[in-house]
């Protein structure tokens, strides 16, 4: 048994029941009671703010009444016919910068409807009932493959199954569910809930998933045009931005999305290796989750360290908070310069930052962090394209695609790289795909 | 600082506020804490004949309506009056009004409607030294079907008969308490006058099924599956009861009769405003069954802060003092025109206002870029809904248009006062005197 003092990158920093309430539902659900009070204090606003908020446009004041009418499994249904990864969305969704940004309350109180919690108690409430809610329309005998079993290929493989179609779904992964099964930490999605909720959706019927098949090594997207009448490319981002700094290679230094991926697959997160002196760099989410996670194994010190100011985190002001009260220092305008040690990372060099009129510059001073484990989590970037599919400002060009084909997701422009935006974007092309296909 | 004393048809008691007739006073042990716990009067629950007490349902006998925090928001009950001895409960009166003699102590009755009961009843009561008797003819439930309680109150000529007996074959002041489950409230509280009543008090319960189980289609509360209306009080009822104070007080027939204000007091606020519209004391039972008798110190705090701040000394002061602003709708100013105003730094931009007026009423709200909501003057009928659905207090208020302006919905100068009585639309208008 180790202690948040051992030195080095160790597994068992914490006992067991530590690790099971550190790992525990972050925000556990409503009870039948909460959830009434908590729907009253909506206001059923006109043309509501927190709809247009929503990238998937989910009728939240009907939703919130229905559960206050006692009926929170037609409020899932409300909720399900805009956004079939509402349970997911109540999970994850940044609801501050979304819904509950918007909403009136917010803006009156400073207090907002806890919309997150709301869909949660309406959606479980829904799943609960363990059958598929939508049904399929009769056969249309056309075919539509999907690449990428993540919220924006299986929302466009849910709809596309709805309207009639026969969808398979390409993975590259063993397991299908993208970001939700493999990107999310641990204590947003606790138990097995990505993986229920796939088997939920595909409760439609109509939808193949085959997992273990990568585009471009076993199979080409030439090869899914001749076989199918339509394509719906929901690749994601696969690769991650590097530091392009001295020392990036050393051992300890990796990717904060694998260190998460890691942890959601970890039966037991207790056994899995955390250094005692832990730097994160990055402001995003992802920042955050790989940060709040190596506190949560029992990391003595973490740090995240931003290169701008707090204002520019595109981790949100609730996620920074979490962090900060999981015991995480957040530092700002700081970037690294030099990843030093010796063979595995030691310590981390930083150099200040201000921002000038040519952007962001290095100042003079600087300072060390101790580190026997750095994550980098600077963003993410397309991976190896099919051939014949364009970019355009880092994601693939909608306008430029071969016939046939669609995108959207997080490897497609206009989202947020957002669950809720990649389920919108799937969900419309599936509409698009179905209008294409019906003439 | 303000006296709350309070002479009422000669009880006096420290307060206005009387734990009303019910089960919270029901016996000795509750109705001793109620007066250490400061409340200044009790009716005693109601008392039948001598002999075997009624009894009570086994079952659940309160139904209730719900705020979504549980807040009570209206009960409803089937209980009968005291299911205790006769004896017992003189007994304890008598002991009760003993230790406790600067408290009211007026005592509900209910016996057949025949002369010999009333008269046996009575002697037993004034034996107690209470300060008074309150003839339950208010009780919508049970007991009226077997011709007593709101039976005797729906029916002005057994009102005066049986107050007549009481006043007969007693000396102690008698309140008439009167049933709300009529048409024209004014009437019973004019036959309790004829018949010799001191006071009357009201409102009763309301005759109501609270809800439906929509699993077993049995009325709520339900008895074995089956449900009887039962008695609806609380804050819900109160708009109610206050009309009902309003109308006898302004009622030149029954202007001078003192009145016991009930129905959904809850806080000081409700009592002052039933004193203003003509109660002369208040009685409370909902909101002590739901929180306890410690509500009392808010209520006699209020009130006296209240009367402080406007500078009245005793609740004599107070009483009534409304009652000349009731009127019939006829002698409303039809020119007294207003405009709503919405105060844009209030406004949350909910737009609550905007669909009211829009769906339900004249549609004399716009809605402009950025969720800004304003008033159209000229189609604004001051209804007030947008006022009352808007969550913000204050945020819309109605602003009245000076004399001499021009109303922009009718084109119309705002002039002196004018009712329906003298408008040329009216029919049976006459010219002003």
């Amino acid at each position: 048994m180790n202690s948040p003092q051992t030195p080095g990158v160790v597994p068992h920093r914490l006992d067991p029941e530590r690790i099971a309430s550190n790992f525990a539902d972050i925000a556990p659900p409503l009870t039948g009671h909460e959830a009434k009070v908590a729907a009253d204090r909506c206001y059923f606003c006109y043309d509501a703010p927190c709809i247009q908020a929503c990238p998937t446009a989910i009728d939240i004041p009907l939703f919130i009444r229905q559960i206050q009418a006692g009926r929170p499994v037609e409020a899932a249904m409300t909720i399900w016919s805009q956004n079939i990864f509402g349970g997911a969305c109540a999970r994850v969704c940044p609801t501050e910068q979304l819904c509950e940004g918007a909403c009136v309350r917010e803006a009156a109180e400073g207090k907002p409807v806890e919309i997150g919690r709301l869909q949660r108690f309406a959606t479980d409430a829904g799943m609960a009932r363990n059958s598929h809610p939508f049904t399929r329309a009769p056969s249309t005998g056309k075919r539509v493959a999907v690449v990428g079993a993540g919220p924006a290929g299986l929302a466009c493989a849910h709809r596309l199954a709805m309207h009639g179609h026969d969808v398979v779904v390409f993975e590259k992964r063993a397991k299908p569910g993208g970001l939700n099964e493999y990107g999310i930490a641990a204590y947003k999605v606790p138990g097995g809930f990505a993986q229920e909720e796939v088997s939920w959706l595909l409760g439609i019927g109509g939808i193949e998933i085959r997992c273990g098949v990568e585009m471009g090594r076993d199979v080409t997207l030439d090869q899914l045009r001749a076989e199918f009448d339509a394509v719906f490319l929901g690749i994601g981002l696969q690769d991650t931005n590097d530091l392009r700094i001295p020392g990036e290679d050393r051992a300890g230094v990796e990717d904060a999305v694998d260190f998460i991926e890691r942890l959601r697959q970890a039966p037991d997160k207790g056994a899995l290796p955390v250094g005692r002196s832990v730097v994160v760099i990055g402001g995003g989410m992802t920042a955050v989750d790989a940060a709040v996670q190596s506190r949560a194994l029992g990391a003595e010190t973490v740090t995240i360290v931003y290169r701008r100011g707090q204002e520019q985190m595109s981790a949100s002001r609730h996620e920074q908070e979490h962090a900060a009260t999981a015991g995480v220092r957040i530092i700002h305008e700081a970037a690294p310069v030099e990843i030093r040690g010796n063979g595995a990372v030691t310590e981390v060099q930083f150099a200040y930052t201000e921002s000038g009129p040519e952007g962001l510059r290095l100042r003079e001073e600087g300072f060390r962090l101790e580190a026997d484990q750095v994550f980098k989590a600077i963003g993410q970037r397309l991976g190896p394209l099919p051939e014949g599919v364009a970019t355009a400002g880092g994601k693939i060009d909608p306008a430029r695609l071969p016939a046939g084909v669609w995108a959207g997701g997080d490897c497609a422009p206009g989202g947020q790289d957002l669950t809720v935006t990649a389920v919108a974007q799937g969900r419309d092309a599936a509409e698009a795909i179905h209008r294409a296909l019906m003439g | 600082m303000a006296s709350l004393a309070t002479d009422f048809i000669g009880i006096r008691s420290p307060n206005p506020f009387w734990l009303a007739s019910a089960p919270p006073t029901d016996k000795e042990y509750n109705v001793r804490r109620a007066f250490q716990a400061g409340w200044g009067g009790v009716v005693w629950k109601t008392l039948g004949a001598e002999g075997p007490p009624v009894v009570n349902v086994n079952g659940p006998r309160y139904g209730v309506i719900h705020g979504p925090d549980r807040r009570v928001m209206g009960l409803n009950n089937i209980e009968l009056i005291t299911d205790r001895p006769l004896e017992v409960n003189l007994r304890e009166i008598k002991a009760v009004k003993r230790d406790f003699p600067d408290r009211a102590l007026v005592v509900s009755l209910m016996v057949p409607c025949d002369e010999e009961s009333w008269k046996a009843i009575l002697a037993r009561v004034e034996e107690t030294d209470c300060d008074g008797v309150e003839l339950n003819f208010g009780c919508p439930h049970g007991m009226s079907e077997r011709g007593m309680g709101s039976a005797v109150g729906q029916v002005p000529e057994y009102i005066e008969m049986v107050t007549r007996w009481v006043k007969q074959h007693s000396r102690m002041p008698c309140i008439v308490k009167l049933t709300p489950n009529i048409t024209d409230i004014r009437k019973p509280a004019e036959a309790a006058k004829r018949g010799g009543a001191d006071a009357v008090s009201l409102i009763n319960t309301i005759n109501s099924i609270t809800s439906v189980n929509l699993d077993t289609f049995s009325p709520e509360p339900s008895i074995d599956g089956k449900g009887a209306h039962g008695g609806y009080c609380g804050p819900a009822v109160k708009p109610i009861a206050l009309n009902m104070v309003a109308e006898i007080a302004r009622n030149p027939a029954t202007r001078d009769l003192p009145i016991s204000g009930i129905g959904g007091i809850t806080t000081w606020r409700d009592a002052a405003e039933f004193l203003a519209l003509g109660a002369g004391s208040v009685q409370v039972c909902t909101a002590a069954m739901t929180y306890g008798f410690g509500i009392i110190r808010e209520m006699t705090a209020g009130l006296s802060a209240w009367m402080d701040e406007k500078g009245f000394t005793a609740v004599d002061q107070i009483v009534g003092r409304a009652v000349p602003n009731v009127t019939d709708w006829q002698y409303l100013n039809l020119n007294y025109v207003t405009k709503a105003r919405i105060n844009q730094d209030l406004c949350i931009k909910c737009g609550r206002c905007y669909a009211a007026c829009e769906d339900t009423s004249h549609q004399a709200i716009a809605m402009g870029p950025g969720r800004v909501f304003t008033v159209k003057d000229e189609e604004c009928v001051a209804c007030n809904l947008c006022v009352d659905v808007c969550p913000v207090e204050n945020c819309i208020t109605m602003v009245e248009l000076p004399k001499g302006s021009v109303d922009p919905r009718t084109g119309i100068v705002v002039g002196d006062y004018a009712n329906w009585t003298t408008h040329p639309n009216n029919p049976m208008a006459r010219a002003a005197e």
